[in-house]
């Protein structure tokens, strides 16, 4: 099989709210024509501020949440339109971790039943080699084997989402969307998470899309980002070129707000102010023009296209090409 | 890879429900409800073995009035003679089966509806929670008075009738928890692994609400003693010659002014239960659902 391992195009996500019987309500568009793809072993990181869609996203690739309108395909098979019976098959191929683990967890269930769960609904292996498959993805996510006998309650947050991350290897999936999976976790652990993810990718040839926040993690775990605002792709590019020679005003806002140690340094640094605007009515032209500095007249007109600048490397914003913002 | 802090000791099973034990035990209101409830059930179910009559028996030497409370009638006869402590023992077994049973129907009709409405929302909800709307807007008296126009009260009949009248609050209830249980993390989770609809439900969504449906279903026990009392009170319920607390204490009261003792003991016997009931419940709640 050539070509990307998955193929995302045009996805859209509306919600609909305040609709009643008697009058049609207003639409949150949280992912507004998104495509990109991803190879097998790959990890794109997804960017972006609270309520930028990332979350909707990454649910609405596995059809957690039911996308709108576009195309998703993995491995070639279309995932969107994929009837019940083949969506319960594709289940056990794009799985999902969690942000929180402390609410990812049913803690009504002891970590054999959850795992043995996950193995039954997918008929992985016989009943009676199924404790022996639990000891060992255990294992793999570093916990001891009789783990499985207790409670989720008697785990800390680690290693809960170790058991998290154990759940959604059971099933032997090439892609997982992890969703913030160490943004609730303390730094230390976070390392430690990051770590696990790093050597399943390299181990197992996995494919991850990582939402995150922390642009050091992306730096470190991912291949190529995805900057979403408004639920639109802004910039996307391989790691490297994104955190050297940003191209999109909003990227280069992302960056300048993390904190970077360089004592006595003054940083020319674009600071967003006020709040994402609401996505039930985004502004006209490109979302973002209401935050940026470089904003001019013609912004408000046009949905600037994604267009590549560089190989690999794609941006959604009018003026990318006279404005400098590699300077840092 | 393995870095394992070393706060976890090798295995040792404490399940959430031990600490609700726990809790339970430290409520003593509780405690003294279920221990009240407790001797209840067993008077109520073997006392009729070691009585010496029968509910309709009759002691021809105490007949046309109420006979006063003596060594042989402990709580005295009723106007046919009839010995009043063998009828309020017998009496309590009725009420509390029906209570009970009621309490059982009424639990598995609202968690049933109130499961479904909160599981799939939407149309199925809307429906469901009108229907709901519409059974809490009767008013049970009339109703009851038409249905028994219809048919013989019968305890089965009853039964059906208390738990089919009470049900509206557990279903409420349950639509909220599964409302809120649905977009967990680890039903979605189950989700994403491909469980099917009543997977969900029952195995990743039922068991985290047990906790308030336990609740209500012990409140429910006091409310259908209560409605069962009630109707049998007022002659809709259960008829004599079998005796229920509720139709003891209108036989009784036609002759409150002479004899009291015939009403003051199946008051309070209702009195204490639906006490004791709502005790547990509380008790339960504070075990179960620990918001401090």
């Amino acid at each position: 099989m050539s070509g990307p391992l998955l193929e995302v195009e045009g996805l859209k996500v509306h919600f609909p709210v305040g609709k009643t019987l008697w009058k049609p309500g207003a639409t949150v568009r949280a992912v507004e024509d998104v495509s990109f793809t991803l190879e097998k072993g790959e990890v794109l990181g997804l960017v972006g501020e609270s309520g930028s869609g990332k979350t909707t996203l990454g649910r609405s690739i596995l059809r957690l949440v039911e996308p709108t309108g576009g195309v998703v395909r993995y491995d070639g098979q279309d995932v969107t339109a994929a009837g019940p019976a083949e969506l319960r098959a594709l289940r056990s191929k794009m799985q999902i971790i969690f942000q929180d683990p402390y609410a990812s967890l049913n803690p009504r269930m002891s970590v054999r039943d959850i795992l043995g769960e996950a193995l039954m609904l997918h008929g992985v292996g016989s009943r009676a080699d199924r404790g022996a498959r639990i000891t060992a993805l255990l294992e793999r996510v570093g916990l001891p084997g009789w783990a499985a006998d207790r409670f989720p309650h008697e785990f800390s947050g680690g290693q809960r989402q170790r058991i998290g991350i154990a759940r959604a290897l059971s099933v032997g999936p090439g892609f997982i969307v992890a969703d913030e999976p160490v943004s609730a976790l303390d730094v230390s652990i976070q390392a430690q998470i990051v770590n696990l993810l790093s050597d399943l990718r390299r181990d197992l040839g996995l494919s991850l899309l990582f939402i995150g926040h922390d642009l050091s993690v992306i730096e470190y775990l991912c291949n190529r980002v995805l900057v979403l605002y408004l639920g639109r792709v802004m910039e996307t590019a391989p790691v490297g070129p994104l955190y050297t020679r940003p191209r999109h005003p909003y990227t280069r806002a992302l960056l300048d707000a993390a904190p970077v140690a360089a004592p006595g340094g003054q940083r020319e640094r674009i600071v967003l102010t006020g709040d994402i605007p609401s996505p039930l009515a985004p502004p006209s032209g490109c979302v973002f023009r209401t935050r940026c500095p470089f904003a001019m007249p013609a912004c408000a007109e046009a949905v600037p296209a994604l267009r590549e600048v560089a190989p690999g490397h794609s941006v959604a914003c009018l003026r990318a090409d006279e404005i400098d913002l590699a300077s840092r | 890879m393995v870095d394992i802090s070393p706060s976890l000791a090798p295995p040792r099973a404490r399940r959430p429900l031990g600490q609700a034990v726990a809790r339970f035990r430290r409520h003593r209101m509780a405690m003294g409800g279920l221990v009240f409830l407790v001797a209840m059930g067993l008077i109520v179910v073997f006392a009729p073995f070691f009585l010496p009559y029968t509910y309709d028996g009759q002691d021809f030497n105490f007949i046309g009035s109420p006979g006063a409370m003596s060594a042989q009638h402990w709580l005295g006869t009723d106007e046919l003679g009839r010995d009043a402590l063998t009828r309020l023992v017998y009496g309590g077994r009725v009420s509390l089966g029906v209570g009970l049973l009621g309490a059982v129907i009424s639990t598995v009709l609202g968690t049933a509806i109130g499961a479904v409405s909160g599981f799939y929302r939407g149309l199925v909800d809307i429906v469901l929670m009108r229907f709901t709307d519409v059974m809490l807007s009767i008013p049970t008296l009339p109703l009851v008075l038409l249905l028994s126009t219809f048919f013989r009260p019968s305890p089965v009949l009853l039964i059906g009738i208390v738990g089919g009248l009470i049900w509206m609050g557990t279903a409420r209830l349950v639509r909220a928890q599964f409302l809120a249980l649905r977009e967990r993390e680890y039903v979605e989770a189950a989700r994403a692994l491909g469980a099917g609809g009543a997977r969900l439900m029952f195995r990743h969504i039922l068991p985290n609400a047990v906790g308030p449906i336990s609740v209500a279903a012990t409140l429910a026990v006091g409310t259908s003693i209560m409605m069962e009392s009630g109707l049998s009170f007022l002659g809709f319920g259960i008829l004599p010659p079998v005796p229920t607390w509720g139709n003891l204490l209108n036989a009784a009261s036609a002759w409150l002014g002479i004899a009291p003792w015939l009403a003051i003991p199946p008051g309070l016997c209702i009195f204490c239960t639906v006490l004791a009931v709502n005790f547990v419940g509380e008790g339960l709640r504070d075990a179960l659902e620990p918001r401090l």
